[in-house]
């Protein structure tokens, strides 16, 4: 290091001829140079990681402390070791959450991307007024949870709903949707997909504005319809996108909790029989109902441990179509 | 959406009330010493849930207009299963929390037991007095072992039932509260009244709200619940509670209740006005709810008579207590003896319905009539239950054995899960949270 000194620092001015003193100076300032040179990289990412470490690892690793003691808010943490992991699955509530969990997203999950995809191959039309549907789109996206989920309860109503009302008209009798255990969670689905689906279809739009347009050109030359065009010209285009669309809504999905814990009044049970008590929700309601927090510290580890665990089978699969594709 | 011009009224109004402050402060120099002006303008925050009615009927503005140089800022939580959680997390980290906290009944015994340090203890504040103004059992239930005092009650939970007389008219059912209490000498009664009820009932309307509000109507009566007088957690074999579940869940799978689920169904809400159900059990409290949410054209349609058999009982109510951070205890405690004082608290009642605990404002409201009730005595019907009510074992897990019962008769009336299955789910699931 002190040898590496005497070299001049590249970009460094050379120092005027003179006494000890400036020379003195011209050290320190290269010295000083140097360590910029080497620190500025680092002192840019810093925010970031800064925060992160505060907000993201920190939390992440207390967290899996929590869950090897017994916590009460308020009172001493007590050492059980793995006694909260042995609880939760020896608990059938938490299969229940876990089984209603996968549910839900797929009710929610594949509706909602295909008729992202739909949607957005209409406005990759040439219509009128596109700009105006594709910001209606975006809509609900930018609504909260809470005041959509509050409207929908309402609609979902049993004895003065909207959509019992719909159903009446064509003759079906009033569903219970709140309490009946598939109809609330169709219920909750049908949020999620009013919110979601807007978000996705304008990232597949921008997916398809991607393809080359010469493709369909060469596709109609060749005199394929439009239902042969998407198929074997749009939906290829689209793979990466749609392989981002369904990493994220998994990841969404695997997260559901405001839309069953408003849906339910506020209440952490998820229905009578928790017939809509997802993962998040019954993480609080180990939490914040029962303040058991070594409990539900322990439900967000093994909920964090099954999301990467979706995110690598995806990735595993990507890679796995990827090299297929290669290859053939 | 603030305009300059109502910037401008604001600014005015905090000069002027500053300038009046002042002067008032000045006025009272070298007389008398003044308690309110002795650290400048004190701005007291309390945070309630629900409707405490302090609000509504103005007791706030009449306290700082008593009071110059007290502020007070008010803010609530609708639903007591939301606001409870959040008030734990900001007592354990110690900030956010206000100088007054409302803490309802049902979580008094937790208060008392494992949060003594969090809590002011009143008798060393000038609430002290206070304490000695209420019936019976209201204040010892929130005294800690060593005589520490952490809260001064607010209200009680007395009970009756209220009905709607147009749907018990087109029923065939009296509609005259002493007719209707003649023909009710038990819960059975009430059930067998039920079934009649729903023989020749108007289409849609149920002859109750809840399975799970007729549970916890009969398990209000009894003086031994979910703990036993060493503080044990006798739920499961308590036959009282058993035999209430099961009069509950039988009415549930006879088709006797509406299904909704109590303050959490937007249709229960909507049923008080659109007649899904023709009875409800009913605490003082929930004069006030019924009034909220039937709103000016329910007027005259409901009425309210005693329990069956003119049983007393206890369901709910409150205590306004001082977390041990607050910085003006001293002026907070002032404020919580003047809102729970006889005065104060007989007024909330005639407005708002929420029922005394101190013996001088009960005797005040005896001869109160509701208008809005069809003219019913609602003060005499809830004195009389208070004092055939008997003194209710409190302890520190009520809430989550309540909320359990409830969810289990849900599944009853609404998911058709057999009885006994739920009653077995509701005690796994106690067990299992309470047990750690």
């Amino acid at each position: 290091m002190t040898l590496s000194l005497e070299r001049p620092a590249p970009g460094e001015r050379s120092a005027p001829p003179g006494g000890g003193s400036p020379r003195r100076r011209t050290d320190w300032r290269s010295r000083l140079y140097r360590w910029e040179g080497r620190s500025a990289p680092y002192v840019y990412v810093a925010p970031f990681f800064l925060l992160f470490l505060a907000f993201g690892l920190f939390p992440l690793i207390y967290t899996a402390w929590i869950s090897l003691h017994q916590y009460r808010l308020g009172s001493r943490m007590r050492w059980v070791g793995l006694d909260n992991f042995i609880w939760l699955f020896t608990n059938e509530k938490f299969y229940n959450a876990l089984f209603k969990t996968f549910t839900i997203g797929i009710l929610s999950t594949v509706p909602q991307l295909l008729l992202a995809l739909g949607l957005a191959h209409l406005l990759n039309y040439k219509l009128r007024g596109r700009t105006f549907f594709r910001v209606a789109m975006i809509m609900p996206y930018a609504t909260s949870v809470a005041a959509a989920t509050l409207v929908f309860a309402q609609l979902f109503g049993r004895d003065a709903g909207a959509f019992n009302w719909l159903l009446g008209l064509v003759g079906i009798d009033a569903v219970d949707w709140r309490n009946g255990d598939w109809t609330a969670q169709i219920a909750i689905s049908v949020i999620i997909i009013w919110r979601w689906t807007g978000y996705n279809a304008l990232i597949y739009l921008a997916g398809m504005q991607s393809i080359s347009k010469d493709l369909y050109e060469a596709a109609t030359l060749d005199g394929a319809t439009k239902w042969q065009q998407f198929r074997h010209v749009t939906l290829p285009g689209l793979r990466p996108t749609i392989l981002f669309t369904v990493v994220v809504s998994t990841i969404g999905a695997s997260q559901v909790f405001g839309e069953p814990l408003i849906f339910g009044g506020g209440k952490s049970d998820g229905g009578a029989v928790n017939q809509y008590q997802t993962l998040g929700l019954f993480m609080y309601q180990q939490g914040w109902t029962y303040n058991a927090l070594g409990r539900a510290a322990a439900v967000a580890w093994v909920m964090f441990v099954l999301i990467v665990g979706l995110v690598l089978l995806n990735t595993w699969l990507t890679r796995r179509r990827q090299g297929r594709v290669k290859t053939s | 959406m603030q305009t300059p011009r109502s910037n401008s009224i604001a600014l005015a109004a905090v000069a002027l009330s500053s300038a009046l402050v002042l002067s008032a402060c000045g006025g009272g120099g070298g007389e008398a010493a003044e308690p309110a002006a002795s650290g400048g303008p004190v701005e007291l925050k309390v945070s309630l849930f629900g409707t405490f009615g302090y609000d509504e009927v103005g007791l706030f503005k009449e306290y700082e207009a008593a009071n110059p140089g007290v502020k007070i800022a008010y803010e609530s939580t609708q639903g007591e299963d939301k606001y409870w959680p959040a008030l734990q997390t900001r007592l354990a980290s110690g900030s956010g929390v206000a100088d007054v906290q409302g803490i309802e009944v049902a979580r008094i015994a937790d208060v008392v037991q494992n949060q003594q340090d969090l809590w002011t203890d009143l008798r060393e504040t000038p609430a002290a007095d206070s304490v000695a103004n209420y019936i019976p059992w209201k204040e010892p239930a929130a005294t800690t072992e060593d005589g520490a005092v952490l809260g001064l009650g607010t209200d009680i939970g007395p009970m009756g039932i209220c009905y709607r007389s147009d749907l018990l008219q087109q029923a065939g059912l009296p509609t005259d509260p002493q007719q209707l209490a003649a023909r009710m000498s038990s819960w059975d009664d009430y059930v067998a009244l039920g079934n009649e009820f729903k023989a020749s009932a108007p289409a849609g309307s149920a002859w109750m709200d809840s399975a799970g509000g007729f549970y916890n109507a009969m398990v209000s009566t009894e003086e031994k619940i979910y703990y036993d007088e060493g503080g044990n957690l006798v739920f499961e074999t308590n036959p009282a509670v058993k035999n209430a579940f099961d009069t509950a869940a039988a009415a549930g799978q006879a088709g006797l209740t509406a299904k909704l689920e109590q303050f959490v169904d937007p249709g229960w809400d909507a049923g008080f006005s659109s007649g899904s159900f023709a009875t409800i059990a009913c605490p003082s409290w929930m004069i006030g709810y019924i009034k909220g949410k039937a709103g000016d054209a329910g007027s005259g349609k409901w009425n309210v008579t005693t329990l069956p058999g003119g049983a007393g009982g206890n369901w709910g109510g409150a205590y306004l207590g001082i977390p041990a951070v607050s910085e003006h205890k001293e002026e907070a405690a002032k404020l919580i003896a003047w809102l729970t004082a006889p005065e104060q608290q007989a007024k909330v009642f005639e407005e708002v319905g929420n029922f005394p605990s101190t013996t001088e404002a009960i005797a005040a409201v005896a001869d109160t009539t509701d208008e809005y009730f069809n003219n019913a005595p609602i003060g005499e019907i809830f004195s009389k239950s208070s004092q055939a009510a008997p003194v209710q074992i409190l302890g520190p897990n009520d809430g989550v054995v309540k909320n359990a019962m409830a969810q289990a008769l849900l599944s009853v009336e609404a998911n058709g899960v057999s009885p006994a299955d739920a009653w077995t789910a509701a005690g796994t699931q106690v067990n299992n949270q309470v047990g750690a």
